[in-house]
């Protein structure tokens, strides 16, 4: 379908804004993507695909949210890592009353200290986006990733 | 390649251990390749029984799911009478690994290489060509279809979980596990027929003998667990018992989840954060479970090859898929049961955050084999201390003790002959 132009823009814009947001490593605003009972899940696609509902991760609501930032900057023991997002075009599929269906391919590569660069997920959103008193949020992102065998773990939001 | 080769051939490695316990286990047990060699031969593809699924992934005739024992790749496979047979994914003709789906149903076997196509019992049905082509070639009159079947593992299936073995001679799986390890087991599994909920795979760059040390380490959740220390998910105050079988080589950790914090053990501890509540509760909104009895974990490490999980309300198996010395592929799948209502099912996916490759507690564990696997490599003359609690192995009422791990490689130790 094609969207306003103006609306496919700002769509552009809010990724972009995402990709900088967990590129930069400013978690703390990573929950404000979203609104406050969005649904964020981080799924392999073999479970997507099949149907079955088991997630990476799997996070309702703002709230839940918050308590994974505070967990991957509190609580959980790992190597720190850079990631970059690669963000595709976004396809919108619907759009309807200020909400979007939207699916972008993203590529998120992971730089180890003292190691290369490698590719660390390979997917895409499936997302749908709403208009929040004239700002974008997301009410559900799914990232269903096709590199089922994760290098290890899994920390920071893609 | 054959790993079922005569022992004499490997007969010349040499013991890297310096001592006569198990209590200090050297680097080279967990980066030698000829030692690793070993390990395939006689504990992957000897006389021990590998985890390979779950009966319900593969609910009706010609469903199967390909996975692996050791680094040999076999498909799990329900015949038309319903049974389950566990085949390996080499083609008799010229080795071809032929099934490159996970999943699927099929009526046939077939290899596409040449077209010979087995059944789900893994016998050969036919070869194209096999009287030649215009009185030309063909195979020989001495060929016989029954000769060339695929390889078939003895299986056993216990309440819903399906094991296999490449030695027919395997004990009972019941033997095998023993009476008190089959009791851990028998509490999950009690023939409540299971419901797949799915997988999370991660590929961890650490010897896969690290991660049944994990898990038969309950010195670790306490300290490095935020999360379980916090929360009273696990703690060194908390009520429990560890169990093994009598060769020492599964273990089951068993423990009581408090509420509080009633005693002083989180003084000193710095994973400890007083302060820490959640913002949203439903994150541990735990119900007790009948069937659990009073307690509230339950980790049961079956040697060699999988993991069962019971934490609070998640429910998972994790299998070992070692990919080499220093390299495996953790596999976990996560069920509940049928009788399980909508809000149980959202409440298991919902913990299931705790767990997996990007779990509040697990991301931690993935990331410390790999450290410890770098220690490792980089010192070949070092050797562990795992004296906790002592040198000797036996049962516990507590968790200040590493015996389960001296356990492991007591028997270890017997088995490779070093
Ligand atoms: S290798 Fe399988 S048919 Fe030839
Ligand atoms: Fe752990």
């Amino acid at each position: 379908m094609t969207a306003d132009p103006l609306i496919q823009l700002r769509i552009m814009q809010f990724y972009a804004a995402y990709a900088s947001c967990v590129n930069d490593g400013r978690y703390g605003d990573w929950p404000d993507f979203f609104t406050e009972t969005a649904w964020y899940r981080v799924v392999a696609r073999e479970n997507y695909d099949r149907d079955l509902p088991l997630s990476t991760l799997s996070l309702k609501g703002r709230p839940m949210m918050k308590d994974r930032i505070y967990g991957i900057e509190s609580t959980i023991f790992h190597a720190p890592y850079y990631q970059r997002h690669l963000i595709g075009l976004p396809m919108i599929l619907a759009a309807s009353d200020g909400r979007f269906d939207v699916e972008v391919n993203y590529t998120v590569i992971r730089t180890k200290r003292d190691v290369a660069a490698e590719i660390y997920s390979v997917g895409r959103y499936i997302d749908r986006i709403v208009e929040v008193e004239g700002v974008l949020k997301f009410e559900q992102k799914f990232c269903v990733f096709d590199n089922d065998i994760i290098p290890n773990s899994l920390v920071y939001p893609i | 390649m054959t790993r079922n080769r005569p022992t004499s051939l490997d007969a010349t490695i040499e013991s890297p251990w310096h001592d006569v316990g198990s209590s200090r286990v050297p680097s080279a047990v967990y980066t030698d390749r000829a030692i690793y060699e070993r390990e395939l031969d006689r504990i992957f593809y000897g006389p021990h029984w590998s985890y390979v699924g779950l009966e319900i992934e593969i609910p009706e005739p010609g469903c199967f799911k390909r996975t692996a024992v050791g680094e040999r790749s076999v498909i799990m496979i329900r015949n038309r009478k319903g049974e389950i047979n566990v085949l390996e994914n080499r083609c008799a003709h010229r080795a071809m690994r032929f099934c490159q789906e996970r999943t699927g149903k099929v009526k046939t076997l077939v290899c596409p290489y040449h077209q010979w196509n087995y059944n789900h019992d893994g016998k050969l049905l036919g070869v194209p060509f096999r009287n030649g082509v215009k009185g030309n070639g063909g195979m020989p009159a001495d060929f016989e279809l029954e000769d060339h079947g695929l390889n078939r593992l003895k299986v056993a299936v216990r309440n819903g979980v399906v094991f296999a073995c490449f030695d027919h001679d395997v004990e009972s799986i019941e033997d095998y596990l023993g009476p008190d390890i089959l009791a851990a087991f028998n509490r999950t599994f009690d023939g409540r027929k299971l419901v797949l909920h799915g997988y999370s795979r991660q590929r961890i760059p650490g010897n896969w003998k690290l991660m049944m040390e994990n898990i038969k380490d309950p010195y670790h959740p306490g300290l490095l667990h935020t999360w379980f220390v916090t929360f009273g998910l696990w703690r060194a105050d908390n009520e429990s018992r560890l169990e093994l079988d009598r060769h020492a080589r599964h273990a089951a950790m068993i423990s009581r989840r408090s509420e509080k914090v009633v005693s002083n053990v989180e003084e000193g501890v710095t994973s400890f954060r007083k302060n820490m509540e959640l913002n949203e509760p439903l994150l541990l909104d735990i119900v007790h479970e009948p069937w659990w009895g009073r307690d509230t974990v339950c980790m049961t490490t079956m040697f060699p090859n999988v993991i069962f999980q019971q934490q609070v309300n998640s429910l998972s198996t994790r299998q070992i898929l070692p990919l080499g010395p220093d390299k495996f592929d953790f596999v976990w799948t996560h069920f509940g049961f049928e009788d399980d209502n909508a809000e149980m099912t959202e409440r298991r996916l919902r913990q299931a955050n705790l767990f997996g490759p990007a779990g509040f507690v697990s991301a931690d564990d993935g990331e410390v084999i790999e450290f410890s696997q770098e220690g490792f490599e980089q010192d070949k003359n070092f050797t562990t201390l795992c004296e906790l609690d002592g040198t000797s192995v036996g049962p516990a009422d507590h968790m200040v003790t590493e015996t389960l791990i001296r356990g492991m490689y007591r028997y270890w130790r017997e088995v490779m002959e070093l």
